[in-house]
């Protein structure tokens, strides 16, 4: 080892600045209940703008739930009750005023198990421009369904067969025609909650390739139960346990050197 | 630490980090002996030294052989990839520290028969002592993962620096008086030459250590002997 070039040893200090962008949700003070259960307490979050946020933590720890308040999804559950602040863009999405239709063009979302409508192909991308009227012509629809599956790397795989059932896709390629339907009313955010638990290898790491292209235009927010894929990912982590944000910063600080003790023993596979 | 809900986990790292010790262990010896060795002019004893140092060799293999399977089979993230990183990285310092004594090893054989004047030795001996403390005591801050004994190490080792230059002008004065003694010279200065960098080593380790328990790298630079005639800094082919 040359003892000369150790003397100007100044090694990289860790961590990665974020990206300067803006935040395109900010969380603050946020407190989601089932019923009686306190599921999210006092939450406080901002994600970083075309960039992928990872939520990881232990089942029940209150990610999934946090993601489907940034689409208003729990609406949709009786019991569930929401407060605190989340603003997207600066607006309040829980602005009783604002049309959760339109948030929910605005905010896409991707589930764990692929769920296109049973049409064919073309139909399932062409359904959400179609009901918010974004298209005037059969041609302009046209183009939007192929941009959107260009734009999901599955136009190639399907051009061909657009009648096809949707359903009739492998499971790899209907996780990336549920992305292309997300797409094709074009959100500013895409919610992907654990979209590769249910496929194979090669079809994950598709889908992987597809979020770090659309991240160029895009605001993800993915909750992952592979550590790896969140570390492969995203460009922001944020760790929950027991409904709280335990720690959030770059991935690679996440990964690497995390300074709570519970996120280094839930990543590594400690007992917490 | 907690352990790893699997088991085999926390046995595949610590068995990576007692072969580590086990080398240091046969490092630190073969350094207390080369200088016996020296000392007594006992070519046996630098012949065995020569000959365990395959042992380092192979021990260096074998760790990392295990570390690229467990990086393999367990993904390791944190604490445990910075472990198994530096695990790699500090039994190769060790293996080099092997290699330099096994050198200095190699010269007690050739100076046989002209063995210099023992009280030539003393430099030398000041500095293997030395550097056997800086080496033992890092071992010592790596179990016990000790980062403000692994940083005493690392600020000591401007004291072996400065016994190295000013063993240099010595050993360049006796060479200057007669030329018969410049073998047995060049074969001490390199003999210190390897020495000091075996506390260039035990810096290293120093630092790993600070890495592994931080997370962060130091980027102040390392102390140095002292300017002017800084021999400690320049570069020998040995």
């Amino acid at each position: 080892m040359n003892v000369l070039s150790q003397t100007e040893f100044s090694g990289p200090t860790m961590g990665i600045g974020m990206a300067d962008g803006e935040s395109a949700v900010t969380a603050r003070g946020v407190d989601v209940y089932y019923g009686d259960k306190h599921a999210i307490k006092n939450l406080s979050v901002d994600i970083p703008a075309k960039a992928v946020t990872a939520f990881i933590g232990p089942s029940g720890c209150g990610k999934s739930t946090f993601l489907r308040c940034v689409n208003r999804m729990n609406d949709t559950i009786p019991i569930c009750r929401v407060t605190g602040d989340i603003k997207l863009d600066g607006r309040d999405i829980y602005d009783p005023t604002l049309d959760v239709v339109q948030l929910r063009a605005q905010v896409g979302m991707v589930f764990q198990k692929p769920n296109p409508f049973p049409k064919s192909i073309f139909d399932n991308v062409a359904y959400g421009p179609k009901i918010h009227g974004l298209t005037s012509n059969k041609t302009e629809l046209a183009e939007l369904v192929e941009k959107s599956l260009r734009r999901a790397s599955l136009w190639e795989e399907v051009k061909d067969r657009l009648d096809a059932s949707g359903t009739g896709l492998s499971g790899g390629q209907q996780q990336r025609l549920c992305i292309a339907r997300a797409i094709a009313v074009s959100p500013d955010v895409i919610l992907m909650d654990e979209p590769c638990s249910a496929l194979d290898p090669i079809a994950t790491a598709k889908i992987e390739e597809l979020i770090d292209e659309l991240r160029q235009n895009y605001t993800i927010i993915i909750v992952t139960h592979s550590m790896q894929q969140a570390a492969r990912v995203s460009q922001k982590t944020a760790f929950f346990h027991l409904g709280t944000l335990v720690e959030e910063g770059p991935t690679k600080t996440i990964f690497t050197n995390p300074h709570d003790k519970r996120t280094q023993d839930y990543i590594t596979g400690r007992f917490g | 630490m907690n352990q790893h809900i699997v088991s085999a986990y926390d046995s595949e790292i610590k068995s990576l980090q007692k072969k580590v010790v086990e080398m240091g262990g046969i490092a630190e010896k073969m350094l207390s002996d080369v200088l016996e060795a020296i000392e007594k002019r006992d070519v046996n004893l630098a012949q065995q030294i020569i000959l365990i140092d395959a042992r380092l060799d192979g021990l260096q293999r074998e760790i990392d052989e295990q570390a690229i399977h467990t990086i393999a089979r367990r993904q390791p993230m944190a604490v445990d990839l910075r472990e198994i990183f530096v695990v790699s990285q500090i039994a190769g310092d060790i293996e080099r520290v092997g290699d330099l004594v096994k050198n200095i090893g190699k010269r007690i054989i050739a100076m046989e028969g002209h063995f210099p004047p023992k009280t030539l030795l003393s430099g030398l001996r000041n500095m293997n002592l030395l550097a056997l403390g800086q080496f033992k005591a890092v071992l010592d801050a790596y179990i016990q993962k000790d980062v403000s004994a692994a940083m005493n190490v690392w600020s000591n080792d401007g004291g072996i620096d400065r016994l190295y230059n000013s063993l240099f002008r010595e050993l360049l004065t006796y060479m200057m008086e007669d030329p018969r003694n410049i073998t047995f010279c060049t074969h001490l200065l390199f003999s210190a030459k390897n020495i000091e960098r075996v506390g260039d080593h035990a810096t290293n380790i120093a630092e790993r250590i600070y890495y592994v328990v931080t997370g962060g790298m130091l980027t102040v630079s390392r102390p140095r002997g002292e300017d002017g005639a800084d021999m400690a800094a320049v570069e020998t082919n040995t």
